[in-house]
């Protein structure tokens, strides 16, 4: 009923404290590289938080991301507004347009949430675009801080370590046991007293309101925001394959998925950059046939192997 | 006097042209074992749903206490203090027994967390005497197992009126006469239960009451023998063996 344990959290820290030291010894590509390793394990962490127990696939991450991106710089370009200020609201935006979202879809079962959600980021994405194209078109939002790569990667870092804390305290909470049961039957788990609804509700919040912060904390890398990019289809479909890759069972499981993928990302990008959307199509196969339980819970069932073997 | 504990009136539950019950009413008092039989697809568990909010009835109203109840969800249901299983178990696979079992206590009419949720959980799992691994995965257990952990985790939300769908169907003979006294020291105990069940010497030795249901339709009331000998159940029942 309690999942997570205070060993758990230790080696969080950690982990957290030895990536606090990645800046101080890599740079240029490398660190590139670390941020946005950084970045997808924030949004692929929040995200199974939801998705993992729930088993519903949300591909609304860009419309978060996209959201927190796109509403701080025109806070900064347009309204001059300071950086942390902005900073400090779109999480809410996030937050609201996930609420908004989660009490749309309450009444619709697994496949068509997904649908609901993809179409959903891409209207928003269209919107946004016609809007700024017919009205705005003549103006561009940049972003312009003194941040550099590293500051975006500490930030990134102090957001995946409050991801992990939320989810580690969810885990040991009423509300993630009631997650687990609500993935294994929800007509069950509404029998034995669960506000199914208000339970994945507050969980998708989650999911919104770290991925408009995290896109929030990225812009100044872009310096100048294009709502096509900002809003890319193609970051939701990475964020649910790292995860899944991973396995969203356990908190941790999107981490282990990040670092082989960023890395082999990083390859495919460079040296067969027009063969990047195959390379996913592969990526995702190998998880349906091979990973279904994602890496972690391959993991878990070997060791479950060698324990009856005993 | 004592009032109704559970109070049905003149429910309706269509499904599109179906009418899975029709108008049916009844009372279930304090402390009653009360038996909803009929022949298949007579629209017991149907009859049930709607008592548990699975299902919001289509016209008429269920109270408990004195408190309607018809039309809300099924987890306010719940915590108001109804808990059932269902007539093909439902366990959660993923959970252990343990996990399955603990559900009832922490979500239920009884919220409760932590070590007493458990010590609450064990206790119910001895009660169905349940003698296996809390630990162990659902995976393993024998059927009749499943169903004591299905009524673990009802009982654990301590009801105040308990629901059960066919829980003895299925078994075999050994199983069922260890079902029937397991019911009968729940039936001990002072709870309120309402039985769906086809099996006729539970019916018979359980039930202080007994409606008959066929399509929907309230067709005899009364103690178990007096409509067990009823032409016109005895006619409903043999009617459903003929087709
Ligand atoms: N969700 C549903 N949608 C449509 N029709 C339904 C639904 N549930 C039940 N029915 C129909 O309602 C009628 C009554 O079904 P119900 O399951 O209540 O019968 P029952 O008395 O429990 O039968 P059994 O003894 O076989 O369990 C049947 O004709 C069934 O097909
Ligand atoms: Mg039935």
């Amino acid at each position: 009923m309690i999942r997570g344990s205070f060993t758990e959290l230790l080696i969080i820290a950690v982990l957290a404290a030895f990536a606090a030291t990645v800046p101080l010894v890599a740079n240029g590509y490398w660190l590139s590289v670390c941020v946005t390793g950084m970045m997808y394990i924030a949004l692929a962490t929040s995200w199974s938080m939801f998705s993992g127990p729930t088993h519903y696939i949300s591909l609304a991450t860009a419309a978060f991301f996209g959201l927190g991106g796109y509403l701080l710089a025109t806070g900064m370009s347009d309204y001059q507004q300071p950086f942390w200020l902005m900073l400090a609201i779109v999480p809410f935006t996030g937050a609201v347009l996930a609420a908004l979202i989660g009490l749309a879809t309450l009444r619709l079962s697994g496949v068509y949430f997904v649908i609901f959600t993809l179409g959903l980021a891409e209207m928003i994405r269209n919107l946004v675009s016609w809007i700024q194209n017919n009205f705005l078109g003549s103006r561009g939002l940049y972003v312009l801080t003194d941040y550099t790569e590293r500051h975006i990667y500490w930030m990134l870092l102090a957001v995946a370590a409050t991801v992990y804390m939320l989810g580690w305290l969810i885990n040991r909470s009423r509300l993630g046991f009631s997650l687990r049961i609500i993935g294994g039957d929800e007509t069950v788990a509404r029998h034995v007293g669960i506000n199914t609804a208000t339970a994945k509700v507050i969980l998708f919040i989650t999911t919104g309101f770290f991925g408009a912060l995290v896109g929030g904390i990225l812009a100044p890398r872009y310096s100048y925001i294009e709502p096509n990019q900002v809003f890319s289809p193609q970051l939701s479909f990475l964020v649910v394959i790292i995860a899944l890759l991973g396995g969203s069972g356990r908190l941790w499981g999107p981490l282990v998925g990040v670092i082989p993928f960023t890395i082999l990302w990083e390859l495919v990008q460079t040296y067969f950059p027009n063969q990047t959307t195959l390379f996913l199509g592969v990526v995702f196969l190998v998880i349906v046939y091979f990973l279904p339980h994602g890496v972690v819970g391959r993991l878990e069932q070997a060791l479950e192997q060698v324990r009856k073997r005993r | 006097m004592a009032r109704a504990k559970l109070r049905v009136e003149r429910v309706t539950k269509r499904f599109g042209g179906l009418v899975a019950v029709d108008g049916l009413s009844f009372d279930v008092n304090e402390r009653e074992v009360l038996g909803i039989i009929g022949p298949n697809g007579s629209g017991k568990t149907t009859m049930l749903n709607m008592m548990s909010g699975a299902f919001k009835p289509t016209e008429g109203f269920i109270s408990l206490s004195d408190r309607q109840i018809s039309g809300k969800a099924a987890q306010t249901i719940a915590r108001a203090g109804v808990g059932r299983t269902f007539q093909l178990v439902r366990l959660l696979p993923g959970l252990t027994v343990l996990e399955n079992v603990v559900a009832g206590a922490v979500f239920g009419h009884r919220r409760q967390w932590g070590q007493s949720a458990k010590m609450v959980a064990l206790r119910m799992m001895e009660r169905v005497n349940l003698n296996i691994s809390p630990n162990a995965p659902i995976t393993e257990l024998t059927y009749i197992d499943q169903k004591r952990v299905e009524l673990a985790r009802a009982l654990c939300g301590e009801p105040n009126i308990l629901l059960l769908d066919e829980w003895l169907a299925g078994l075999n003979p050994t199983e069922l006469e260890a079902g029937i006294d397991l019911i009968k020291t729940l039936q001990e105990e002072g709870r309120t239960i309402i039985l769906v069940e086809h099996v006729m010497g539970a019916i018979r030795s359980l039930c202080d009451k007994c409606v008959v249901m066929a399509s929907g339709a309230k067709i005899a009331e009364g103690s178990p023998e007096q409509v067990l000998a009823d032409p016109e159940v005895i006619r409903a029942y043999l009617g459903d063996e003929d087709e």
